[in-house]
C-alpha cells in the first residue's frame, strides 16, 4: 500500500471511530436528559422500553423518522430546507481537531492520533463551531414566522456576545502553551499541572460561554418556549425538527471535549502510561469519560438554573464575563512573560 | 487533486460573489457572502497560509457577517427595489470599480512583473511566528494605529446610537439652546440635577434604556413583513 493511501486509509478509520461516537451520543444523551431530569424532579421518567427504558431512544428516532414532515407552504424554501443541515455539519467538524490519543507507530508509519492535525488547531474549532449560527439564522428568516425570526435575531446576538467571551478564555489558555495545537496544550499539561488550577477564572468564562453557545438552559433564549412557542425551529417538523436537536448535543459533545482537551489534560490521564494502539483506546476513553462529566454537567445545569433574561443575559455577557475574561488573560499573560506559568 | 480543490473553489469563489451584488434578497446576499469567504478560506489554504484562512473563518464569516445578518433581520430590510435611473448609475459605478479595481491590481503586480525590490511569499513569511513576527516587531505602529482607529469607530458609533438621558436632555436644552454637540451632552450633567426632573421624566427615561432592546426586537418580529417572502402574508397575522 503506497504512503498517501495508507494515510488516506488512518484518517477514514478515525474518521469512522469519532462519527460513530459523536452520531450515537445522541441517543445516549437524550435518555440520560430524560431520565436525570425525572431524577431531579421526582418522578419515574421513561422506564418501560427495555432496562431503565434505554430504548426510549430508539424509538424516539423511529417517531422521529416516521412522523409526517410538514414544510409550511409560506416558508423560503432553499433556506428552510438547508437549515437544519447546515447546523450539524460544523457541530460535526469541530472534533476533528481534538487529539485523543498518543502518537501510535502503525508498520513503521506515525499515525496522529487526531483527524487533522491543523497548524491552527483551536482557532479552527472556534472558527467553524462559529458558523453553527448560520443554521438557526437561516431557520428563523426562512420560516416566516415572527417568534422564529424573534429566536434567530436572539440567536445571532448571544452567540457573538459570548464568542467574544469564549475565545478570550481559550487564548488566555494558549498563551502559555505558544502553540494553537491542542496535542501540545495536552502536552503542556502533562509536563505542569492541569489547566483547570492556575486558570480557573478562564474556565468559569469557558464554561459560561459554552452554556450560551450550545444554546443550553439557562440561555437557551432563541427557543425560550414560555414566549417563543419554540424559537427559531416552531416550523420544523420530523426528522428535520430531530436534526436541530442532534446538533445541540453534538456541539455539546466538542465543546466539552474541547474544554476536556484545554483545562483537564484532554485524553491523559496523571498515573496512565499506555503506549501503542490499545494507548489510543485508552485515551479515547480517558477523554470521552471526561466529556461525559461535561455532559452530565450540562444536564445537572439545564434541571436547577431558570432561564435568564434577555437583558440579563446580555449584561453578563458584556459587563461581567468580558471584562472577566480579559484580566484574565493579562493576568496569565503577565505571569507567563513573569516565568511563573 | 489540489488543482480539483482549486477549481471547485475558485468557481464557487466567483459565483457566489456573484450572487451576492445580484441577489434581490439581502439575506441571499449575505449568505453567499459566507459562501464566498469561505471558498476564498479554502483558497489561502492552499496557499499554504491556514492560519489567515482560519482567522477569516473567525473573524469575518464567524463574526462580522453574523452582525451584517443580525441588522438585516433586525431592520426588516426588505427585496431591493428598483431606483429611478438605476441601471445607469450602476453601469457608472460598475466600469469605475473596475477601473479602480485595474489600478489597484496594476500597483500589486507591477513589482512582481518587474521583478525587482520583491521577495517571494515565503511560508516562513505566512506561518504563525512569521507573521507575528512581522506584525508585533516590522509593523507594530501600524497595527496600533489600525486598533486605535477602530476604538475610535466604536466610541463614536456609541456615542451616536446612544439615546441621551433625560437629564441630558434638559440639561443639553439649557446649556446648548438645543445643539446637540458632543460637548452639550457631556456638559450638561451638572446643570439639569435631580430636582429639575419630572416623576415623569424620570420614568420614561428608565424605560427607554431598559425597554428598547425590547421595543426593537417587537419592531423587527411584528411589522409588516417585506415581500421577501413567497407565501406573502405572515402566518402570525392571519385571523
Amino acid at each position: 500500500m503506497s504512503a498517501g493511501a495508507s494515510d488516506l486509509l488512518a484518517t477514514a478509520i478515525k474518521l469512522a471511530v469519532a462519527l460513530g461516537i459523536l452520531l450515537n451520543v445522541v441517543p445516549v444523551m437524550v435518555w440520560v436528559e430524560r431520565r436525570g431530569s425525572a431524577l431531579m424532579q421526582d418522578r419515574p421518567g421513561p422506564n418501560r422500553l427495555g432496562p431503565l427504558g434505554l430504548f426510549q431512544a430508539l424509538a424516539d428516532a423511529v417517531k422521529f423518522m416516521f412522523k409526517e414532515d410538514v414544510t409550511p407552504s409560506a416558508v423560503d424554501r432553499p433556506l428552510y430546507l438547508m437549515a437544519p443541515v447546515l447546523g450539524l455539519l460544523p457541530a460535526l467538524t469541530t472534533f476533528a481537531v481534538i487529539p485523543f490519543g498518543p502518537d501510535v507507530t502503525v508498520r513503521g508509519r506515525l499515525v496522529q492520533m487526531v483527524i487533522a492535525p491543523a497548524q491552527t488547531g483551536v482557532l479552527l474549532f472556534l472558527a467553524i463551531a462559529s458558523l453553527g449560527v448560520y443554521s438557526l439564522v437561516m431557520a428563523g428568516y426562512a420560516s416566516n414566522n415572527k417568534y422564529s425570526l424573534l429566536g434567530s435575531i436572539r440567536a445571532s446576538s448571544q452567540l457573538i456576545s459570548y464568542e467574544l467571551a469564549l475565545t478570550l478564555s481559550v487564548v488566555a489558555v494558549i498563551v502559555p502553551v505558544s502553540s494553537f495545537q491542542l496535542r501540545d496544550v495536552v502536552d503542556y499539561q502533562q509536563h505542569h499541572v492541569w489547566n483547570v488550577l492556575p486558570q480557573c477564572i478562564g474556565f468559569l468564562v469557558f464554561l459560561i460561554a459554552a452554556f450560551a453557545e450550545t444554546n443550553r438552559l439557562p440561555f437557551d433564549l432563541p427557543e425560550a418556549e414560555s414566549e417563543l412557542v419554540a424559537g427559531f425551529h416552531t416550523e420544523y417538523s420530523a426528522m428535520r425538527f430531530a436534526t436541530f436537536f442532534m446538533s445541540e448535543y453534538i456541539s455539546m459533545t466538542s465543546l466539552s471535549a474541547l474544554g476536556a482537551t484545554l483545562y483537564f489534560g484532554g485524553w491523559t490521564l496523571p498515573g496512565v502510561h499506555v503506549s501503542g494502539l490499545l494507548g489510543a483506546a485508552v485515551g479515547l476513553a480517558v477523554l470521552f469519560g471526561k466529556v461525559a462529566c461535561f455532559l452530565a454537567f450540562f444536564v445537572w445545569v439545564r434541571w436547577t438554573f431558570p432561564r435568564f433574561r434577555y437583558d440579563q443575559l446580555m449584561r453578563l455577557g458584556w459587563k461581567v464575563l468580558l471584562p472577566l475574561a480579559i484580566l484574565n488573560l493579562i493576568v496569565v499573560a503577565a505571569l507567563t512573560i513573569g516565568g511563573i506559568l | 487533486m489540489e488543482t480539483a480543490v482549486f477549481l471547485v473553489f475558485a468557481l464557487l469563489a466567483l459565483g457566489s460573489s456573484l450572487v451576492v451584488v445580484a441577489h434581490k434578497s439581502p439575506i441571499y446576499s449575505t449568505l453567499s457572502l459566507v459562501l464566498t469567504l469561505f471558498s476564498v478560506a479554502v483558497l489561502f489554504v492552499l496557499l499554504g497560509a491556514p492560519f489567515i484562512a482560519t482567522l477569516q473563518l473567525l473573524i469575518y464569516a464567524g463574526a462580522i457577517l453574523v452582525l451584517f445578518l443580525f441588522v438585516i433581520m433586525l431592520l426588516n430590510v426588505g427585496r431591493e427595489e428598483g431606483i429611478p435611473g438605476g441601471h445607469r448609475a450602476q453601469l457608472v459605478a460598475a466600469v469605475l470599480g473596475a477601473l479602480a479595481f485595474a489600478v489597484a491590481l496594476w500597483l500589486l503586480l507591477r513589482p512582481a512583473l518587474g521583478a525587482a525590490g520583491t521577495a517571494p511569499l515565503t511560508e516562513e513569511l505566512v506561518s504563525l511566528s512569521g507573521l507575528a513576527q512581522e506584525l508585533f516587531a516590522e509593523y507594530l505602529l501600524p497595527f496600533e494605529i489600525v486598533g486605535l482607529l477602530l476604538l475610535v469607530a466604536v466610541i463614536g458609533a456609541t456615542v451616536v446610537a446612544r439615546r441621551p438621558t433625560a437629564d441630558e436632555l434638559a440639561g443639553g436644552v439649557l446649556a446648548a439652546g438645543g445643539a446637540a454637540g458632543i460637548g452639550g451632552v457631556a456638559g450638561a450633567g451638572g446643570m439639569g440635577g435631580p430636582g429639575s426632573l419630572s416623576a415623569l421624566d424620570e420614568l420614561e427615561a428608565a424605560e427607554s434604556t431598559a425597554a428598547s432592546w425590547a421595543a426593537d426586537a417587537d419592531r423587527a418580529g411584528g411589522g409588516a413583513r417585506p415581500a421577501s417572502f413567497p407565501g406573502g402574508a405572515e402566518p402570525g397575522a392571519r385571523p
